[in-house]
């Protein structure tokens, strides 16, 4: 008994958290790691532009909720996704012309592209704290729970609770569709395949035919996707505002670094690592150790390795555990 | 215009500016002369900082986005060495806090010797896992009954370790040293990589230390914030009631508190430009030397720069370190100007960003261009909240107060910063990419 209380503790503030987390860094290194295939460098305006799909959602939400709009038990906001991905990614198409696309013909350093996409961050910033403000705003509607807390401790008769939210579920299923969907235009389509070949060699590409700007516009299309759909996901889980989404930005580098950047693949499980180290290191073991441990080892502490406090030295540490070690990342990425 | 005429030009149009701020209350103008020299404090801060990443972006290419991290450690010298030390906290657990720290140090020292010296094997990782996990254990039996030992101790005044009490001046080469540390620790880790991974760790190390000064209440009080530091200028009660500095004072027409709040500013203002000087006399004289040269040398072309036998690396890391230990001076200075360390004020738009424009818009590699870029950026960056006001005002005037465009532009003004910030680094990259005054 004691046991399956741990389990379902364990289930209930690790697992549940972490994937759901996971999840949702993932979608936004997969955004990294696509620009940095195929743009070559990385994107700091990547947490903004997942603040602006999400207020942009926001807005559409609110719209449709005042037509009397809903999706019943399920947020409105999915029903509002769509058009938010549309949105997002016309203004990164529309970034890309502006900024972008000038130093792309200049063949300039990726460390100017950086740049650039630092003032870019700041112009979105300041976009959706005019937009949304900067408090925190809730857009989660519908059915609360899938498992309510009360009503698992009565089946089951346990003494831990386990819940899990509608949103949490729908992150992990939003998810995988989407990755699902990437890999296979990835690996199936022609433009995806023209992607890849871009990706590896540029040179190579361009000789066989391929245009090179309509790979650009496609790339900031996907990652227009991905970035509304991994902000819309963590708002919905935990809340929208422009600071956190802002701090997003390193985990999400960290998840794709790991992973190895340029790598698909690298960057799912690099969300994975990055968001199950976070909540592992954070979270305060000691109610699970008095489940499992014998009553003569039990602990004085609260077994809390870093405080929450610190959850963004976590990703930190995973980058430079990373760097200093194995820089091309897990997947063994395009590096140094 | 040559380029000395258009120097001359600038700095003449910011001596207007700062001219105009004292003179006329007029559009965005204050006239008064206690928030001119603010600003310009504020501005010779600022152009430290712009000379210090100037010496890593200008002179050796390196991309550091983490200059709030080193300008916080420089707030954090002002407190660890200016102020008073607790004596009561020291003994409660000052101790234990040491010992705990020298505990942490150990380990990661022994784990640094044990990969240089095992070989490369199963072994190895077991015994760098088993040393760094234990030693993390025994870091925090330690280290933590000290930490809670220390925060009880008069939490409301105190609750921190203090400092040595030493003149708060000598904080400031204290912050330099303390912001060269942590650019070592990140320069070994990042240098030498893709320049965008320089680029990522120093925007985690940044946020990281403003964490470690926001939640360290033994070290820095966290969020209840240090106050009192001591001033390295006369103390505006004594000046008050000091009757040679009241009769000085009317002669210029002033009164006495007046007078001495601008007295105490314009002496800041003199120490400031002291530090800038030198700094910039250093830096100019760097530029000039075989090792400037080399230093761009290698900036224009790694490749041909390795080949001629100098170590990239090595010296990418010596300006980083350099670099990095201005700002912190400069992190210094501005906690002692402000009096007291506020951890909650670090934040990137104002302390990483900012600088950069200054640096980019100034004209990259020239420190007179770093210079000038801080004195119109700052000014600029204090001005756009008057001036995104005074555009909410006439572009809402014909409507009503609730309309949802008159509401957004009210709150927006404050957040027109970033948006402005971002769109003058923008367009400067683009259209002027050398800066006002370019790198001859």
């Amino acid at each position: 008994m004691d046991f399956l209380n741990a389990l379902v503790m364990l289930t209930n503030f690790i697992i549940i958290p972490a994937t759901t987390y996971g999840a949702q860094l993932a979608l936004g290194a997969l955004g990294v790691t696509l620009i940095y295939s195929i743009l070559r460098f990385s994107n700091f305006a990547h947490g903004d532009t997942m603040a602006l799909g999400t207020v942009v959602t926001i807005g559409i939400t609110a719209l449709f909720q005042s037509w009397g709009i809903t999706l019943g038990p399920l947020p409105t906001a999915l029903l509002a996704l769509p058009f938010a991905i549309i949105v997002t990614s016309l203004v990164m198409i529309g970034t890309d012309q502006v900024v972008y696309k000038f130093y792309r013909a200049k063949k300039a350093a990726p460390i100017v592209f950086v740049m650039a996409s630092l003032g870019v961050m700041f112009m979105t910033n300041g976009v959706i704290r005019f937009l949304a403000g900067v408090k925190d705003i809730n857009f989660t509607d519908g059915e609360r729970f899938l498992i309510q807390a009360r009503a698992f401790k009565e089946w089951s008769g346990l003494d831990q609770p386990l819940a899990l939210r509608t949103t949490q579920a729908l992150t992990v299923v939003v998810a995988v569709i989407v990755v699902a969907w990437l890999f296979w235009f990835l690996n199936r389509t022609r433009t995806g395949k023209s992607m890849r070949a871009y990706s590896d060699n540029e040179d190579l590409a361009l000789l066989s035919g391929i245009n090179p700007n309509r790979v650009v516009m496609v790339t900031w299309l996907i990652v227009g996707i991905l970035t509304t759909t991994a902000g819309v996901l963590y708002g919905l889980d935990k809340s929208y505002s422009p600071f956190t989404y802002f701090q997003l930005l390193l985990p999400t580098f960290a998840a794709a670094i790991v992973g190895g950047l340029g790598s698909p693949l690298g960057a799912i499980a690099g969300g994975f690592v990055v968001a199950y180290s976070e909540v592992v290191v954070t979270y305060v073991w000691r109610a699970v150790a008095g489940y499992v441990l014998p009553d003569s080892l039990q602990p004085e502490g609260l077994l809390q390795l870093l405080s929450t406090d610190y959850k963004i030295a976590v990703s930190f540490t995973i980058l430079v555990i990373v760097l200093l070690f194995k820089p091309t990342g897990i997947f063994k990425g395009q590096s140094v | 215009m040559s380029q000395s005429n258009r120097v001359i030009f600038y700095f003449a149009l910011v001596a207007i500016l700062f001219l105009l701020e004292g003179l006329t209350n007029f559009w965005i103008f204050t006239g008064s002369w206690d928030t001119s020299v603010s600003i310009l404090n504020m501005a010779l801060v600022s152009a430290v900082m712009a000379l210090g990443v100037n010496l890593q972006w200008g002179y050796a290419g390196l991309f550091n986005v983490g200059i709030m991290g080193f300008t916080a450690l420089g707030g954090l010298a002002v407190v660890i060495t200016s102020m008073q030390p607790v004596g009561e906290a020291w003994e409660a657990g000052g101790a234990r806090v040491l010992a705990g720290l020298l505990i942490g140090a150990l380990t990661i020292g022994l784990t640094i010797m044990l990969r240089t010296k095992l070989p490369k094997g199963n072994a190895r990782a077991v015994f760098t896992i088993v040393v760094l996990v234990g030693g993390f254990f025994i870091y925090r039996s330690v280290f933590d009954p000290g930490v809670e030992a220390i925060e009880a101790v008069n939490p409301s005044v105190a609750g921190y370790l203090g400092g040595l009490g030493l003149p708060v001046l000598l904080s400031w080469p204290v912050g330099g040293l303390l912001a060269a540390g942590a650019a070592w620790i990140i320069g070994k880790t990042a240098l030498g990589l893709r320049s965008d991974y320089l680029a990522i760790a120093t925007l985690g190390i940044a946020e990281i230390i403003v964490a470690v000064i926001k939640n360290e209440g033994w070290l820095s009080r966290g969020a209840k914030n240090v106050n009192g530091l001591p001033r390295p200028v006369p103390n505006p009660v004594d000046l008050q009631a000091d009757p040679a500095f009241i009769e000085a004072a009317a002669n210029f027409g002033l009164g006495p508190v007046e007078a001495s709040t601008l007295y105490i500013k314009l002496g800041y203002a003199l120490l400031f430009t002291a530090v800038l000087v030198i700094v910039l006399i250093l830096a100019q004289l760097a530029r000039h030397s075989p090792w400037g040269r080399m230093m761009r040398a290698i900036r224009d072309n790694e490749t041909a720069a390795r080949a001629m036998g100098k170590n990239v690396t090595a010296r990418h890391l010596q300006i980083f370190i350099l670099g990095s230990a201005i700002c912190g001076i400069a992190g210094a200075m501005m906690t002692t100007l402000d009096g007291q360390l506020v951890p909650t004020t670090y934040n990137p738009l104002r302390f990483t960003f900012l600088i950069w424009v200054m640096v980019i818009v100034g004209g990259s590699g020239n420190n007179i261009g770093s210079l000038l870029g801080a004195f119109l950026i700052w000014w600029l960056y204090v001005k756009v909240e008057p001036m995104g006001q005074w555009l909410a005002q006439i572009s809402t005037a014909g409507l009503d107060p609730n309309n949802w465009f008159a509401v957004r532009m009210t709150d927006a003004a404050p957040h027109m910063r970033l948006f402005t910030m971002g769109l003058i680094l923008l367009l400067v990259l683009r259209f002027n990419p050398r800066g006002l005054v370019p790198e001859k």
